[in-house]
């Protein structure tokens, strides 16, 4: 999927994001495959994703000024891509 | 951030490792020649099952995301699956080596049916008389035979681990299409002078010519074998071969032996490098956090006699361990160094004024000869 700021999403319910002074790693326990997240920001943003209704909502809530926000939701994108957060799954 | 500064940040060190090897005992029916905590014999004062699981607390807080699991044998200790199971109910997935004298079927279809397990099964040669002069006589058929049940109980894509010696440099196609046929994993990893394998070294460690061959093997199929980093040496060749550039050691990695003791890395157990136990008081988490050792391991470490070496980014003067066991400084170059940095000095170091391992938990001689006898027999 291509993320954008109206996407959905929340972090995969199979990743753990441990803080670290970078920034944080996070690690996907189903493809065992460790991402580092390199900025503070960034963090915040993903572990945010699940309170809020879209990606824009949660940049604003965050505090991201929208200037920074194509930045974002392209990180967001390759996280997307490595399987750290995905598109939100109605709860059943 | 880049990804050099992304290893400068880890090499001040993580608030917890990332890759965190516990050898859960020093017991082992195996007696190999290059075994780098030289098991064979349980050490009296081996963790127990609470103790054990008192850790496993721990590092559930500090959020270590898996553990590796080594010994000696693990599979020997009796809690072994209890460990297991605790562990990945605390979220802490395991991978764990092993010579899979204890994979039968039942154990196993056991392991297939548990999530978040990864199993390294050791094996140094495809051939019987390549694999059996390292690891001792049966180990091959022993390996096979695990792998063929670990198949059979469609575990999925296990490990096949490979220290990578003299002996077998030119069969990596052969552990690549074994690796395959098994629907297996490849991973090979770089002789250390450490534990027992500091008396063999000299016999087996890669010639200069093979390092060669090992570089341009990682670079055409680096993607899909694994190394745990371990080769980084042989960037100073080129082009730099996928994985972490640098020493973890006390800053990303450490390890746990089976007495509790906590070193640098799995490779070092020597008192100079171990940092503290479990059993102090704040357990591992103040260990890894507060050590002198790590803290000190964390600050920037001086490039020594390789400052003037134009590969010194590339191969950041190689492994402390390997140094260590050699007897070299460990400011100065890699034994292996591929420029050739450390030959003189190695050529003139005698052979046994090197540090020796703090502790050695091999079998006495004749035990071990009644063992293999036992274990042939199968």
């Amino acid at each position: 999927m291509t993320v954008a700021l109206e996407s959905v999403l929340e972090i995969h319910p199979q990743v753990a994001v441990r803080p670290e002074t970078f920034g944080a790693l996070a690690y996907h326990y189903g493809n065992r495959r460790l991402i580092f997240l390199k900025h503070p920001d960034v963090v915040t943003v993903v572990q945010s994703l699940n309170s809020h209704p879209d990606v824009q909502s949660t940049l604003s809530a965050c505090g991201v000024a929208p200037e920074r926000w194509p930045s974002f939701v392209a990180a967001l994108s390759s996280l997307e891509t490595s399987e750290v957060v995905r598109e939100r799954q109605i709860a059943s | 951030m880049s990804a050099k500064s992304l290893v400068e940040e880890m090499k001040r060190g993580l608030d917890a490792p990332i890759c965190l090897t516990w050898e859960l005992t020093y017991a082992c029916n195996l007696q190999c020649v290059h075994c780098l905590s030289s098991s064979g014999q349980r050490d009296e004062r081996e963790l127990s099952t609470e103790e054990a699981k008192k850790i496993l607390d721990d590092l559930r807080d500090l959020q270590v995301f898996y553990i590796n699991i080594g010994g000696g044998e693990p599979m020997v200790r009796r809690d072994f699956f209890e460990l297991l199971e605790y562990s990945v109910a605390n979220g802490i997935g395991v991978k764990f080596s092993t010579n899979g004298a204890f994979i039968d079927e039942e154990k196993a279809q056991r392991l297939a049916a548990m999530d978040y397990l990864d199993i390294q099964i050791s094996l140094d040669g495809v051939d019987a008389a390549t694999n059996d002069a390292v690891r001792g006589e049966g180990s091959y058929d022993m390996a096979i035979r695990a792998m063929e049940n670990l198949k059979a109980a469609n575990f999925g894509q296990f490990k096949i681990s490979v220290v990578v010696t003299r002996h077998n440099v030119s069969q990596l196609d052969q552990f690549k299409a074994l690796a395959d046929h098994y629907g297996a994993q490849l991973r090979i990893t770089r002789l250390r002078p450490a534990g027992r394998g500091a008396d063999t070294w000299h016999e087996l460690h890669p010639t200069n010519a093979q390092q060669r061959e090992i570089y341009n093997w990682l670079l055409n199929h680096g993607e899909n074998v694994l190394t745990g980093d371990s080769f980084f040496h042989l960037n100073a060749l080129g082009e730099s071969l996928p994985g972490l550039n640098m020493c973890g050691a006390g800053r990303v990695v450490c390890l746990i032996d089976p007495i509790g003791d906590v070193y640098a890395c799995p490779f070092v157990i020597h008192d100079e490098f171990k940092a503290g136990n479990v059993r102090d008081e704040g357990g591992f988490a103040k260990v890894w956090k507060q050590s002198d050792l790590f803290l000190s391991l964390r600050e920037p470490q001086s490039a020594g006699a390789c400052a003037s070496c134009g590969a010194f980014d590339a191969c950041q003067g190689g492994c402390m361990a390997a140094k260590f066991f050699t007897g070299l400084p460990l400011d100065g170059p890699d034994p292996e160094c591929v420029g050739g940095d450390a030959d003189e000095a190695l050529s003139i170091i005698s052979r046994g004024s090197e540090p020796k391992p703090s502790m050695d938990h091999s079998k006495p001689v004749t035990l071990t000869r009644k063992k293999l006898s036992v274990s042939a027999s199968h």
